[in-house]
C-alpha cells in the first residue's frame, strides 16, 4: 500500500488534491477566523448562528455566492473580466506545492523554490490589475492603478530582504533553508544576529512587505470599501467575488509560509523535542497559524494608511533600512 | 528634519502601533458584551417608555382605572379613547373599554401624570409590530389588561371572595387587600 502511495503518479495526484483542498479549507475558514477575531476584538462573540459556534458559517456564505448570478456587465473585456479571478487563484495554489510542510512533506522539491514562490506571487497583482481594468468601472481602475503602484513599492524591499536571507542562506531550495535552521529557536534566521545584528528588523520589514503584496489591511488599498465600493472587485458578483476573497487568503496562507520558512525555521521544533515527520508539519502549522492570527489581529488593530503615506513608507523607510541590512550582511560575511 | 530626529520618529511610530496591538489584544481576552437579541433580551429600565398598559391590582386582579377620563383631557394629542360602566355590587366605576391611538402617541406622559389612582403605566414592550394599521390607531389596552387578569387567576387558583370574609388560603394575597380599601 505504502509502495502504491510512492508511485509518482499517484503522489503527484495525492499532493494536488491535498494542496487544493489545504488552500479552499483555509481561505474558506480563515474567512471564518477572521470574523472571529474581529468579534473578539470588538468584544462581540463573531458569527456564531450556523452549527456550533458558527462553524457553519463558511458553507452558508458559500451557497449563497454560488446561488447568486455572475454576470459580466456590458462593455467590459469579458475574457479578462472572467480570467481575472482564475489568475489571482492560481498563483497561491502554484506556490504551495514547492512550500515544505515538514522534512519528507513537499510535493516539489525544487532548487529554486524561492524564486518560484517569487515569480509566481507576482501574477496575483496582474489578475487584480486586470480584474479591475475589465471591469470598465471608475472605482475598479483607481484600484488597480493603486495595486500596481503599491505592489512596485513593496516588491523592492521585500525582494532586498531576499536577497539579504539569499546571502545568509546560500541556497534558494526551500526546504535546505529550513535544514540550516535545525537545531532549536536560537539557530533560527530570525535570530542570527553574529550574521546580521539587524537580522528581526529584516523580518519585520518582510512581515509588512507580505501585508502590503496580500493587500492586507492597513495596506487593503485594492479593496479599500470606504473610498473605492469594492476596488478591483466591484464589478463581480457571485463566485468571482468570492474566488478573489478566497485567494486573498490562499495569498496570506503562502506569504505566511514563506516567512515561517525563511525566519522561524519552517519545521523545525523551537527546543529541540518532538522534531521530524509528521511533529514538524504540526510545528510547520503553529507557526504558520500563529503568523496568520498576527495579520488578522493586525487588520483589526490598524485604519487604513492614506496612499502617500504608504509610499512614504516603502521609499523612505523600508527600502533604505533594507538596503543598510544587505550592505551588512555583505560587510560582516565578508569580515567574518 | 534631521537624520536622527527622522529615526527617532520611526521608533516612536513603530512602539506606537506596538501599543496599539496591546490594547486590541487587551480587548479581546476580556469577555463579550453581546446580548443576543432572539434568545436573550435586557429589561428595559424603569423609565422606558412604551404603549400604554392599564396596571392590575395585585391584590384583586382587577383593574384599578376608574374611568374618570383625566387622561382623556389630560392628553394633548388627543389619542385615548375610554368607556366606563358601574358594575353591580361595586362603589365605583370600572373601565370597560380603553383604547390608545398610538400612531399618535407622543409619549409625553400627561396621562401617566394626571391619573390619579395609578391606573395607567408605560408598558415594557417594545416588540410591537404588527400587518394591520388598526392594531396601532386603536390599540385595544382593555383587551390586554383582560389577558393580564386572566394571568393574574391563574397565578392565584383560588380568588379571595370579597363578601364575607372567609379565613384567607394564600396570606400573602388576601391580607393587603381590606387595607387598601379602608382608604
Amino acid at each position: 500500500m505504502m509502495k502504491f502511495l510512492t508511485i509518482e503518479p499517484v503522489r503527484v495526484l495525492l499532493y494536488l488534491v491535498g494542496i487544493i483542498a489545504f488552500t479552499a479549507a483555509n481561505a474558506a475558514y480563515l474567512v471564518l477566523a477572521e470574523r472571529k477575531g474581529a468579534g473578539r476584538i470588538q468584544r462581540r462573540p463573531g458569527p456564531n448562528e450556523a452549527g456550533w459556534a458558527g462553524i457553519l458559517q463558511p458553507v452558508a456564505d458559500g451557497i449563497k455566492l454560488l446561488a447568486k448570478q455572475v454576470m459580466v456587465p456590458p462593455g467590459t473585456d469579458s475574457l479578462l473580466f472572467r480570467a481575472a479571478p482564475l489568475m489571482v487563484m492560481a498563483p497561491p495554489l502554484l506556490c504551495l506545492a514547492v512550500i515544505p510542510f515538514g522534512d519528507t512533506i513537499v510535493a516539489c522539491n525544487l532548487n529554486i523554490g524561492l524564486l518560484f514562490v517569487f515569480s509566481f506571487g507576482s501574477i496575483n497583482v496582474m489578475a487584480l490589475m486586470l480584474g479591475g481594468w475589465a471591469s470598465r468601472n471608475k472605482f475598479a481602475i483607481i484600484s488597480s492603478a493603486r495595486v500596481v503602484s503599491q505592489n512596485v513599492a513593496y516588491e523592492i524591499p521585500m525582494l532586498l530582504v531576499v536577497i539579504t536571507m539569499l546571502m545568509v542562506t546560500g541556497t534558494m531550495n526551500l526546504g535546505e533553508i529550513v535544514r540550516q535552521q535545525a537545531g532549536g529557536f536560537w539557530h533560527w534566521n530570525l535570530l542570527k544576529v553574529w550574521v546580521n545584528p539587524f537580522m528581526p528588523v529584516t523580518f519585520i520589514i518582510f512581515f509588512i512587505c507580505m501585508l502590503a503584496e496580500t493587500n492586507r489591511a492597513p495596506f487593503d488599498m485594492a479593496e479599500a470599501e470606504s473610498e473605492l465600493v469594492a476596488g478591483a472587485f466591484t464589478e463581480y458578483g457571485g463566485m468571482g467575488f468570492g474566488v478573489f476573497f478566497m485567494a486573498e487568503y490562499a495569498n496570506i496562507v503562502v506569504g505566511c509560509s514563506l516567512a515561517t520558512i525563511l525566519f522561524l525555521g519552517g519545521w523545525q521544533s523551537p527546543i529541540g523535542v518532538l522534531s521530524g515527520g509528521w511533529f514538524g508539519a504540526a510545528w510547520f502549522l503553529v507557526k504558520l497559524y500563529a503568523l496568520i492570527f498576527t495579520v488578522i489581529w493586525i487588520r483589526w488593530t490598524f485604519p487604513r494608511t492614506q496612499f502617500y503615506s504608504l509610499l512614504n513608507l516603502s521609499w523612505k523607510i523600508l527600502i533604505p533600512v533594507s538596503l543598510v541590512t544587505l550592505l551588512l550582511t555583505g560587510v560582516m560575511m565578508k569580515i567574518l | 528634519m534631521s537624520l536622527f530626529s527622522s529615526i527617532s520618529e520611526v521608533f516612536k511610530g513603530f512602539k506606537s502601533l506596538l501599543v496599539g496591538m496591546r490594547i486590541t489584544a487587551g480587548q479581546a481576552v476580556k469577555p463579550t458584551i453581546t446580548v443576543q437579541y432572539p434568545h436573550q433580551t435586557l429589561k428595559m429600565p424603569d423609565r422606558f417608555r412604551g404603549h400604554l398598559e392599564l396596571t392590575i391590582d395585585p391584590a384583586t386582579g382587577q383593574t384599578k382605572c376608574t374611568a374618570c377620563g383625566l387622561c382623556v383631557r389630560a392628553c394633548p394629542s388627543d389619542c385615548i379613547d375610554l368607556d366606563g360602566l358601574k358594575k353591580e355590587g361595586e362603589k365605583r366605576k370600572s373601565v370597560s373599554k380603553y383604547e390608545q391611538n398610538f400612531t399618535q402617541c407622543s409619549l409625553c406622559g400627561c396621562c401617566v401624570d394626571a391619573c390619579p389612582s395609578d391606573a395607567i403605566q408605560y408598558s415594557k414592550d417594545y416588540n410591537v409590530v404588527s400587518f394591520n394599521r388598526d392594531d396601532f390607531g386603536k390599540m385595544d389596552l382593555f383587551r390586554k389588561a383582560e389577558i393580564k387578569k386572566q394571568d393574574w387567576l391563574k397565578a392565584h387558583p383560588q380568588p379571595p371572595a370579597p363578601v364575607v370574609p372567609p379565613p384567607p388560603t394564600t396570606p400573602a394575597a388576601p391580607a393587603p387587600a381590606p387595607e387598601q380599601k379602608q382608604p
